[in-house]
């Protein structure tokens, strides 16, 4: 695991993708905390963080689409399958890497309202806080990323899958109020997420059985709860999409509240993440 | 020691290696030879851990590859058929990773790399980057991070590819100067390179293990029934009425050609040379002979034999030793029956 951390951390800042994404993402910074915090008199470093938190969408797939991808392309993932470490030790050196890629401009960025405490008085708690949050936000996006990585051969489609996951991450609170509140609604949308989950299985398994069953066993459960309590369904899914959008938990950090559930929650993703990263790994190993 | 048990890999409804027995002994060179998809590269694949089986199961020393995979990828330094290099890298990093990743560290971690830098000749490249080195130096580069950590079994896809002549010639020195205190398996579809390094050759197609033995028993398996050919003028009856007074022969095949000539194989009894006896009799009998010649088969043939057209596995015909006859159509069975040791010399002659 230390040794592909190191490989990983050497291999972002030898090629130009370590401060690439370093630049882009202090650029941003420098220049919202000018209009923000200079231009604007407020000395809320929070709000910066808040305005940017649209960067992620194309500094995520920078740094994730080759994680695992080029490994794949260049073959050297024959390397690390036959040397002896275990999958889980290559994805988390890896996902290591990932996160001391972006903790880095972080690190720069936490001197910002120290600067700013120059000029007024800062809430630390809060800016800090932010960050933290900011951090874990894009550690939560990274991980979905590189498993985006792990399922394509090709950077580019790495990339392209990628952000278009987090256009649709980032704009999913916007979506939710487009979604019809009515009870049937939600119940209509549910069952087709059973159906388009029983078709991964299917793809993933080629089981028909276990997939038609999950798909009849899920969408026949969910008619029935329906049935037995309407008022539940209505506006459920638009609540479930606002619930699980991963960039809204973040303003709950920057409206100054540290919410501990959405850390859990963050690191629930991470976890799940990088568990599936090391399924897609192993998966591959056996029909490659 | 490596045991391969009734190892199959199917890619849905391709099958790649079909129910596939072997021993490999400790510190001997072994060689698999095959055409293009003979499962050469997966059957190595599955040896390194690097792919799962779909059925059967590949033991080292007693241990299972599937379910002791960090014991046994410690025994075994594998080179696959694209040498896994990352190119934005030093041969030194590169090799200080794979150290790295196979647990050495400190002192013995450099002078390991150091000592392998020697030995595969890259010392004078090792910070150049990957990217701009030659293919004969990519290809040292990947055979040095299969030697790091010592490793008791050396797995090595295809090593000469791609290598100019001088260096084939280095690295096949290099192969056999491991081979004299590790266990080498190597692939390749140049029999030439198999037969010079090789003290054991395993000639797969189409999946299966089709011959196994040293390449020396595999030419005499061969050689050791030199065909005749003639061409005699005259019609068949007399000439089947001269060939029945020779003694010595095994067997014998006539073909009318378009001519007044006839075709003859003969296959002699072995260590009999009948040729003066053939020519004798064809002269006493008046029937002029156009032409007589020995037929040797080469390795190069028993693998040509071996890999085209119908596959036919060889086994040996265990009732019938003496006769030296090559079974040619035995059932899929028999190639369990080959066992490199039980196969010796001397049940050959």
């Amino acid at each position: 695991m230390k040794a592909v951390l190191k490989r990983e951390i050497g291999s972002y800042y030898k090629s130009i993708t370590g401060w690439l994404f370093a630049a882009f993402l202090l650029v941003f910074v420098g220049i919202y905390c000018m209009v923000y915090n200079l231009s604007g008199y407020t000395s809320k470093f929070e709000q910066v963080l808040s305005a940017i938190s649209f960067i992620y969408m194309i500094a995520v797939p920078i740094i994730s689409m080759r994680v695992l991808a080029e490994e794949r392309r260049q073959k050297t993932d024959q390397l690390l399958y036959s040397l002896p470490i275990n999958l889980s030790g290559i994805v988390i050196g890896k996902y290591l890497g990932l996160l001391v890629v972006l903790a880095m401009p972080m690190l720069i960025s936490a001197l910002y309202p120290l600067i700013l405490s120059q000029f007024g008085t800062i809430q630390y708690s809060s800016a800090y806080g932010s960050l933290f949050a900011f951090f874990l936000l894009g550690a939560c996006l990274l991980s979905i990323g590189m498993f985006i990585s792990s399922v394509t051969e090709s950077q580019i489609a790495a990339a392209v899958i990628t952000l278009i996951t987090m256009l649709f991450l980032f704009f999913m609170k916007g979506l939710a109020s487009f979604v019809p509140a009515d009870a049937s609604a939600s119940l209509i949308a549910l069952m087709l997420l059973t159906v388009i989950f029983a078709v991964i299985l299917y793809v993933l398994a080629k089981n028909v059985i276990i997939s038609i069953l999950t798909a009849v066993i899920g969408c026949g459960g969910l008619y029935l709860w329906y049935a037995g309590s309407k008022p539940f369904f209505s506006g459920l899914f638009a609540n479930m999409m606002k619930s699980i959008s991963v960039f809204e938990r973040f303003n709950t950090f920057v409206n100054g509240v540290f919410d501990l559930s959405a850390v859990v929650y963050y690191l629930s993703i991470i976890c799940v993440f990088l568990f599936l990263t090391v399924q897609s790994m192993e998966k591959r190993r056996w029909n490659e | 020691m490596i045991e391969v048990k009734h190892l199959t890999k199917r890619y849905g409804n391709h099958t790649a290696v079909s129910d596939m027995s072997f021993t490999i002994e400790n510190g001997k060179i072994y060689g698999f030879l095959g055409p293009n998809g003979a499962g050469k590269s997966t059957t190595m694949n599955i040896i390194a851990g690097c792919l799962g089986t779909t059925e059967g199961e590949v033991l080292i020393d007693g241990h299972s590859v599937s379910e002791e995979p960090m014991l046994v990828k410690k025994q075994i330094g594998y080179l696959p058929e694209q040498p896994p290099l990352y190119t934005d890298m030093t041969p030194l990093e590169y090799l200080c990773f794979v150290a790295e990743a196979k647990a050495l560290a400190g002192n013995e971690k450099m002078a390991q790399i150091d000592m392998i830098m020697d030995i595969t000749g890259i010392a004078n490249m090792r910070n150049r980057l990957i990217r701009n080195l030659s293919k004969g130096y990519k290809q040292r580069v990947g055979i040095a991070q299969a030697l790091l950590g010592d490793p008791e079994v050396i797995i090595l896809d295809e090593p000469t590819v791609g290598l100019d002549p001088a260096q084939i010639i280095e690295i096949r020195d290099l192969i056999r100067d491991l081979g004299k205190d590790h266990t080498i398996i190597l692939s390749s579809h140049i029999l030439s390179e198999v037969q010079a390094v090789c003290d054991s050759i395993m000639i797969l197609s189409e999946g299966r293990l089709v011959a196994s033995d040293t390449p020396e028993n595999l030419t005499k398996l061969f050689t050791g029934v030199k065909t005749l050919h003639l061409e005699v003028k005259g019609n068949d009856a007399d000439i089947r009425n001269v060939l029945d007074q020779i003694e010595n022969i095994e067997d014998l095949y006539i073909e009318n050609s378009d001519h007044d000539t006839v075709m003859v194989e003969i296959n002699p009894n072995e260590d009999t040379d009948i040729r003066e006896a053939v020519f004798s009799a064809f002269a006493a009998a008046q029937l002029p002979l156009l032409e007589l010649k020995t037929v040797q088969a080469s390795l190069e043939s028993v693998f040509l034999e071996l890999t085209q057209g119908d596959i036919h596995p060889i086994g040996y015909e265990e009732e019938n030793h003496s006769s030296e006859k090559i079974q040619t159509e035995g059932s899929d069975e028999k190639i369990k029956e080959i066992d490199m040791d039980d196969f010796g010399k001397d049940d050959l002659l």
